[in-house]
C-alpha cells in the first residue's frame, strides 16, 4: 500500500510514554508516530487509556493533581512534555474537542473569537473574518450567521459541538484532538460531525478517541487499539479491521471479547 | 388483636408527631407575620413625604430621616464596594487555586467562623484600629466594619457557586491555551454570575441592617453630613436611638425607619433568591 | 507485549522532521512569545493576589485577637482571674467583674436554644418531609426571610409588642403557678415588667429559629432517598422514617446546626439590648433585668472614660469572642464531618 501513495510524515511522535494516576499505571510505555493530514482513531474498551493518552498530547491532565507522565511527545521535533515548554503555547497549537459540547457562557461570536484573540494580533476586521472562516470550516456558518450575538447555549447539541470545533480551529492549531466528540449526539448530528472530520483532515492532523468501532472504520485512516494501558495494535484502518495481526484486536473487533 | 393495637398506636404516634411539626411551622410563620404586621401597623402611619425630605429633628420638633437614609446608603455602598472584590477574590482562591492546600482549608474554616462572629466585636475591632487612631468616628470606619462583615458572606457564596461550574468548561478554555486568570474571569465567573451576584445581594441585605458595628464606628449624626471622615447618620443607629428614647415623635420616626430598612432588606433577599432560582431552572 | 511492535506499526516517515515554526508568520511568533510571557505574569499576579487576600483573612483574625488582647491589658493587669468571679460593676470606683454579663449571656443563650431547638426541628421536618411540593419553596423562603430581618427590628418588636403582652398576659400566670414550685420557683418570682432575662431569651429564640431550622433542613435533605424509600417500602410511617432513618443519619449535622445557633445567640447584640434591661445586678429570677456581654458593650462603650473602664469592656468582648469562636469552631467541625461523610457515600 505504501508503494502506491508515499508514506505520510509524522506530526506527533510518541516515545516511551508512561502515565500514572497516583499509583495506577494508566499508560504503559507507548511508542507511536501520528501522521499529518490523516485521521487516527483510538479504540479500545473503556478504561484502556485512550482518553488519557489524548489528554497528554496537550497536557490538559496537568489541571489536576497527582497525575504524572514520563517519556516524550514530539511536535515538529520539540518535546511538548518538557516542563520548559509553555503549556498555553502547546495548547494553542494542539486544539481539543471534548465529549460533551462546552459552549462558553457568551455569544456565538465571542465563543469562536475567544481563542483566536488569545495569541494572535488580529484587528477587528481580521477577527470577524477569522470567526466566519472557522464557522464555515465547521459547517455552521449558514445556520448561525444571522444570530452571532445570541448565546452559544441557545444552539442544539449538534450545533454546539460544531461551535466547539469552530472555536478550536479558529486558533489555527496544527493538531486536533477529539475525545469521543459524538458520544453525546444524535445520529444526524453525528453524521454531520463525521463529514466535517473528513474535511478537516485535509488541513490538520486529527486524532479521535471513539468507543464506536463503526465510526473508527468509517472516518479514520489509521486505527490504534489499546487495552489496559498498552498499545496493542496500530495500523492502517483497513488492515486493523480486516487482517488484525494480534489475537486480542481480532477478538475485540469481532465482539468476542472478554 | 394486639397487632391492630400496635398498628393504631404507630398511626397515632405518627399523627401526633406530624401535627407537632406542623405546629412548629405555624409558630415560626406566626412570628414572621406578627413582626411584619407590627412594622406595617406602626410604620405606615409614620411614613410621610417629610421622612424622605427632612433631616432628623431634635425631640419635640418635626423632621424626617433624610440624613440617616443617605448615610445608610453611603456607608453600606462603600462597605459593599470594599468587601465585594475582596470576598470574590478570596472565594476564587478557595475554589480555583487552593484546592487541597492547607491554606485553603484553614481559610475556609476561619471564614465559616467569621460568617457568624458577633458583629459587635467587629465594630469594636474597627474602633480600636481606626477610630481610636484617627481620634474621631467616621463613615469610613463604619464602611470598614461592614466590609469585614460582608466579606465572609461573599467568600462563602462565591466559592460554592464557582464549584458548581463544571470542570469541562475550564478544560475547554484551557485547551484553547487560555491562561488561568482569563479562564476564571471570562469563563468561570460568567458561568457563575447569577450565583455570585446573589451572594453579594444577600451580603448587602445583611450589612444594610447591621447596627451594632456602626455604634462604635460611624456613630450617628443629628445633622446633614456628606463628609466621609466624620461621624455620619445611618438608619440602624438612628432607629436604635429614637426607639429607646421617651419621645413619641422620635419613636414614630423609628418605626418609619424600621419599616424602610426591613422592606429594603427583605426586597433584596427576595430579588436575590428569585435570581438564583431562575438561574437554576434556566 | 510490544517488543516486536515494528511489525504492527504503519509506515510513517519519522526521521528528520525539521523543527519548524507554527503555520503562522514569523512576526506572529514574536508576538506570541511576548503575549505568552505577559500571560504568565498575569497568571502569577492573579493567583498571588487571591492567595494574598486569603491569607489576609487569617491575618485579620489574628489582628482582631491581638487588638482585643492589647485593648484589655489594663483590665487584665488590674483584675486578673478575679474578673471572672466578681459581680462588681462600678465605673466610679473602677471595679469591674464579668460575672453578671457572662451569666446573662450564657443563661439567655441556653434558654433560647432550649426553646428554639425543638421548634426548629419541627420546622425542618415539616419542610423536608411534610410540605406539599408547591408550598416547599414559599415556606422555605418565609423561614429564610425570618433570618434576614435585622436584629434591631426584633429588638423593637420585643420592646414595644412582645414585652407588654408578656407582662400583661403571661408573666403574672407564671409567677402565680410556677413561682411557688420548689427549686425552680425562684426563677419565676418577681414583678411583671415585661423586660428581663426571660424576654431576652424568648426574643433570641425567635431569632435563632431560622438559622437552626435552615441548617437542619439542609442536613435532613442529605439523607439518601433510597434509604427513606426502602423504609417506606417496609410499611414504616412518616414519623418512623424520620426518627429511625433521617435523624440518626443526620445527627452530626443537627448538632452542628444547634451549635451554629448557639454561636449566633451568644453574640447577638441589638435585639437583646432592647429587652434585657441592662442591669448589673445578679438576680436569681429570670423575670428580673440582667445584662449580656454584647449589650453591655453596645450600651456603655461609647460612654466609657478613663483607662480601666474601656479596657474592662474590651476584655468582655475578648471573652465573648473566644466563647463564640470555640462554639462556632465546633459547629463547623460537626458540619464538615457531616459533609465529608456524605461526600464519601455518593
Amino acid at each position: 500500500m505504501s508503494t502506491v501513495t508515499p508514506a505520510p510524515s509524522a506530526k506527533l511522535i510518541v516515545k516511551d510514554l508512561n502515565f500514572h494516576y497516583g499509583k495506577f499505571h494508566a499508560i504503559k510505555n507507548i511508542n507511536m508516530s501520528i501522521p499529518d493530514k490523516r485521521v487516527v482513531a483510538f479504540i479500545g474498551p473503556s478504561g484502556c487509556g485512550k482518553s488519557t493518552l489524548l489528554r497528554t498530547f496537550n497536557r490538559i491532565f496537568e489541571l489536576y493533581p497527582k497525575q504524572t507522565v514520563t517519556g516524550e511527545v514530539l511536535l515538529n521535533g520539540v518535546n511538548i512534555l518538557d516542563r520548559r515548554q509553555d503549556t498555553n503555547k502547546i495548547r494553542a497549537k494542539i486544539g481539543m474537542v471534548f465529549q460533551k459540547p462546552t459552549p462558553f457562557p457568551m455569544s456565538i461570536f465571542d465563543n469562536v473569537a475567544f481563542g483566536a484573540k488569545l495569541y494572535q494580533n488580529l484587528d477587528r476586521e481580521q477577527l470577524i473574518a477569522r470567526v466566519q472562516w472557522a464557522l464555515e470550516k465547521a459547517a455552521l456558518w449558514n445556520e448561525v450567521k444571522d444570530k452571532l450575538k445570541q448565546s452559544g447555549a441557545s444552539l442544539s447539541g449538534g450545533q454546539q459541538q460544531r461551535l466547539c470545533i469552530a472555536r478550536a480551529i479558529a486558533v489555527r492549531p496544527e493538531v486536533l484532538l477529539m475525545d469521543e466528540p459524538t458520544s453525546a449526539l444524535d445520529p444526524i448530528s453525528t453524521a454531520q460531525i463525521e463529514e466535517l472530520i473528513n474535511e478537516l483532515k485535509k488541513d490538520y492532523c486529527v486524532t479521535i478517541v471513539t468507543h464506536n468501532m463503526q465510526q473508527a472504520a468509517r472516518i479514520s485512516d489509521y486505527t490504534a487499539f489499546m487495552y489496559m494501558g498498552d498499545l496493542v495494535e496500530f495500523n492502517e484502518t483497513g488492515r486493523v479491521f480486516t487482517k488484525p495481526q494480534v489475537q486480542l484486536t481480532e477478538e475485540y473487533i469481532t465482539g468476542n471479547f472478554g | 388483636m394486639s397487632q391492630d393495637f400496635l398498628y393504631l398506636r404507630r398511626k397515632l404516634t405518627n399523627r401526633i408527631a406530624l401535627f407537632t411539626a406542623m405546629l412548629a411551622m405555624v409558630i415560626g410563620l406566626g412570628f414572621l407575620i406578627a413582626i411584619l404586621w407590627t412594622l406595617l401597623k406602626n410604620g405606615m402611619p409614620a411614613i410621610s413625604k417629610r421622612v424622605f425630605t427632612e433631616i432628623t429633628p431634635p425631640p419635640g420638633e418635626s423632621g424626617g430621616l433624610l440624613n440617616a437614609i443617605f448615610g445608610s446608603i453611603v456607608i453600606t455602598g462603600l462597605g459593599t464596594l470594599i468587601g465585594t472584590p475582596i470576598g470574590i477574590l478570596i472565594g476564587t482562591y478557595l475554589a480555583e487555586f487552593g484546592r487541597g492546600s492547607w491554606i485553603a482549608s484553614t481559610v475556609r474554616f476561619i471564614n465559616g467562623i467569621l460568617l457568624s462572629a458577633p458583629s459587635v466585636i467587629i465594630g469594636f475591632f474597627v474602633y480600636a484600629l481606626v477610630v481610636a487612631r484617627m481620634k474621631h468616628f467616621s463613615a469610613y470606619a463604619g464602611a470598614c466594619a461592614l466590609a469585614i462583615i460582608l466579606i465572609p458572606v461573599v467568600v462563602n457564596s462565591t466559592e460554592n457557586m464557582l464549584r458548581l461550574v463544571p470542570n469541562s468548561l475550564r478544560e475547554a478554555a484551557a485547551a484553547l491555551g487560555a491562561p488561568q486568570w482569563k479562564i476564571t474571569v471570562m469563563v468561570t465567573y460568567r458561568a457563575a454570575k447569577a450565583g455570585i451576584l446573589t451572594g453579594v445581594l444577600l451580603g448587602v441585605a445583611r450589612i444594610g441592617g447591621e447596627s451594632a458595628p456602626l455604634l462604635f464606628t460611624a456613630l450617628n449624626n443629628q445633622f446633614w453630613s456628606t463628609n466621609l471622615s466624620s461621624a455620619m447618620a445611618n438608619l440602624p443607629v438612628t432607629i436604635f436611638q429614637f426607639a429607646m428614647s421617651p419621645y413619641e415623635d422620635w419613636q414614630s420616626l423609628a418605626w418609619a425607619g424600621a419599616l424602610l430598612i426591613t422592606s429594603g432588606v427583605l426586597l433584596l433577599n427576595i430579588i436575590a433568591r428569585t435570581l438564583l432560582r431562575r438561574k437554576a431552572m434556566g | 507485549m510490544l517488543t516486536d511492535n515494528e511489525k504492527w506499526m504503519p509506515l510513517i516517515v519519522t526521521e528528520d522532521t525539521p523543527s519548524q515554526p507554527l503555520a503562522v508568520e514569523a512576526s506572529n511568533e514574536d508576538y506570541l512569545d511576548r503575549k505568552l510571557r505577559n500571560q504568565r505574569r498575569m497568571d502569577a499576579a492573579f493567583r498571588g493576589l487571591t492567595r494574598l487576600l486569603a491569607i489576609g483573612l487569617l491575618g485579620l483574625l489574628l489582628l482582631m485577637i491581638m487588638t482585643l488582647v492589647a485593648g484589655s491589658m489594663p483590665a487584665i493587669k488590674a483584675f486578673g482571674w478575679k474578673f471572672f468571679t466578681s459581680t462588681d460593676w462600678d465605673p466610679v470606683a473602677e471595679q469591674f467583674g464579668a460575672m453578671v454579663p457572662l451569666y446573662g449571656t450564657l443563661v439567655t443563650s441556653f434558654i433560647a436554644l432550649a426553646i428554639a431547638v425543638p421548634i426548629s426541628f419541627g420546622i425542618a421536618l415539616f419542610l423536608t418531609e411534610l410540605t406539599p411540593r408547591f408550598l416547599k419553596v414559599p415556606l422555605g423562603i418565609a423561614v429564610e426571610l425570618l433570618a434576614a430581618i435585622p436584629s434591631i427590628i426584633y429588638g423593637m418588636w420585643g420592646l414595644f409588642v412582645f414585652a407588654p403582652f408578656f407582662a400583661k398576659n403571661i408573666q403574672p400566670w407564671m409567677t402565680q403557678n410556677l413561682g411557688e414550685l420548689p427549686l425552680i420557683g425562684v426563677l419565676f418570682k418577681g414583678p411583671s415588667m415585661g423586660i428581663g432575662m426571660l424576654t431576652a431569651s424568648l426574643i433570641l429564640a425567635v431569632m435563632v429559629i431560622p438559622f437552626i431550622s435552615a441548617v437542619m433542613r439542609d442536613v435532613f435533605e442529605l439523607t439518601p432517598s433510597l434509604l427513606k424509600e426502602s423504609a417506606y417500602g417496609l410499611g414504616a410511617t412518616t414519623w418512623e422514617v424520620i426518627s429511625k432513618i433521617v435523624v440518626p443519619h443526620s445527627k452530626v449535622g443537627v448538632v452542628g446546626g444547634v451549635m451554629l445557633g448557639l454561636g449566633r445567640a451568644l453574640g447577638e447584640t441589638m435585639a437583646v439590648t432592647f429587652v434585657i434591661g441592662n442591669s448589673h445586678e445578679l438576680s436569681a429570677s429570670l423575670m428580673m433585668p440582667g445584662n449580656t456581654i454584647s449589650s453591655a458593650l453596645a450600651n456603655e462603650f461609647t460612654e466609657a472614660v478613663g483607662e480601666i473602664y474601656p479596657a474592662a469592656l474590651i476584655e468582655l468582648g475578648l471573652v465573648l469572642f473566644l466563647i463564640t469562636f470555640v462554639v462556632l469552631a465546633f459547629a463547623k467541625f460537626f458540619l464538615l464531618r457531616m459533609q465529608k461523610r456524605e461526600g464519601a457515600i455518593t
